[in-house]
C-alpha cells in the first residue's frame, strides 16, 4: 500500500516547511537565543537528517530508472551529510564552522540532480517544469548557505536560506503525478487521473 | 543614567520587541496560509469529499498539514523561544 508520488512529494513538502519554520525563526532571533534550549539547537538539524533517512525508501520504491535512482540517492546522502555536519556543530563535536559548508554542498548536489535527471522540457507536464524550477532555484540559492557557512549572523543569509525552504515546500506542495502547466501538457505525458 | 544611553536601550527594546512579534507570528501566517489555500482549492482537502478514496488520499491533506505546521509552531516552538528571547533582553539590559 505505497502512496502515490504526488502526496510523497507532498510529505516532503511539509518536511521542508518545518525547516524553513525553523529556519526563519532562528534568522529572526540570533543563533543563541535559539540555541538556548538545546532540543531546539538540535530541532532543525536532526529533521533535515531524518529527512535524509527517509529519502532511502523514496529511492527504493518510487524511482523507474537509473537516473532517478541516482538522483533521490544523491539527495538521501547530502541530505544526511547536512543534517550530520549541522549535529556535530551543535553538540560540539567538530569545531569548524566550515563545515556549514555541507549544506551548500547539498544545495549544489540536489539543484543538479533536479536539472540532470528531468529528462523532458519545462512546458512537458507540470512535474517537469517543477524538477527545473527547483533545480534552477537550488543551485541559485546556493548562495546562501555559502554566505551563511562564511558569514555567520548575516540576516541576508540566514534569512534568504530560511526562505529558500518554504519556497522548496511551496514547489513541492504543488506538483502533481499527472497535470498540466500553464495551460501546456504534452500529449505524450498521458492523461491526467485528478 | 545619561539620558542617551537610555534612548539607546529603548531602541534596542523596541528592536526585540519587533522580533518576538515577528517570531509570534510566523504560526499565526503559517495557519492563515493554510486556510487561504484550503479556501482557493477546496478539491485539494479529500476528506470534503471521502467517498471512494483511498488510506493516502484520505490521509495526506496538505492545505491541513500547513495548519498543523502553523499550530504546532505556534504552541511548541514559538512561546519558549518568545520567553527566551525576553530573558537575553534582561540580561543584556543588566550588563
Amino acid at each position: 500500500m505505497q502512496p502515490p508520488a504526488e502526496h510523497v512529494h507532498w510529505m516532503f513538502a511539509t518536511g521542508f516547511l518545518v525547516l524553513g519554520l525553523c529556519l526563519l525563526a532562528e534568522a529572526i532571533v540570533g543563533p543563541e537565543v535559539w540555541g538556548r534550549r538545546r532540543w531546539r539547537a538540535y530541532l532543525w538539524p536532526g529533521f533535515a537528517f531524518g529527512m535524509g533517512i527517509f529519502m532511502w525508501p523514496v529511492m527504493v520504491f518510487f524511482t523507474n530508472s537509473t537516473i532517478h535512482t541516482l538522483a533521490h540517492g544523491a539527495w538521501a546522502q547530502v541530505m544526511m551529510l547536512a543534517g550530520g555536519a549541522e549535529l556535530g556543530l551543535v553538540r560540539g563535536k567538530l569545531k569548524s564552522p566550515l563545515w556549514r559548508l555541507c549544506i551548500a554542498l547539498a544545495f549544489l548536489v540536489s539543484g543538479t540532480a533536479f536539472l540532470i535527471h528531468e529528462q523532458n522540457g519545462w512546458y512537458f507536464q507540470r512535474s517537469a517544469f517543477l524538477h527545473h524550477l527547483i533545480g534552477w532555484t537550488m543551485v541559485t540559492a546556493t548562495i546562501f548557505p555559502l554566505g551563511r557557512a562564511l558569514r555567520r549572523r548575516s540576516l541576508v543569509f540566514e534569512s534568504g536560506f530560511a526562505l529558500t525552504f518554504v519556497v522548496l515546500a511551496v514547489f513541492l506542495y504543488c506538483d502533481r503525478d499527472l497535470a498540466p502547466i500553464f495551460g501546456h501538457l504534452s500529449p505524450l505525458a498521458g492523461n491526467p487521473h485528478r | 543614567m545619561n539620558a542617551e544611553l537610555a534612548s539607546q536601550l529603548k531602541a534596542r527594546t523596541a528592536h526585540r520587541t519587533a522580533r518576538a512579534r515577528a517570531v509570534s507570528a510566523l504560526g499565526p501566517l503559517t495557519i492563515v496560509a493554510g486556510l487561504a489555500w484550503a479556501f482557493v482549492q477546496p478539491y485539494r482537502i479529500t476528506l470534503l469529499h471521502p467517498r471512494g478514496q483511498g488510506f493516502w488520499w484520505l490521509f495526506v491533506e496538505p492545505p491541513l498539514w500547513v495548519v498543523v505546521v502553523g499550530i504546532l509552531f505556534a504552541l511548541g516552538v514559538a512561546p519558549g523561544l518568545i520567553e527566551d528571547l525576553a530573558a537575553e533582553e534582561a540580561d543584556a539590559a543588566a550588563r
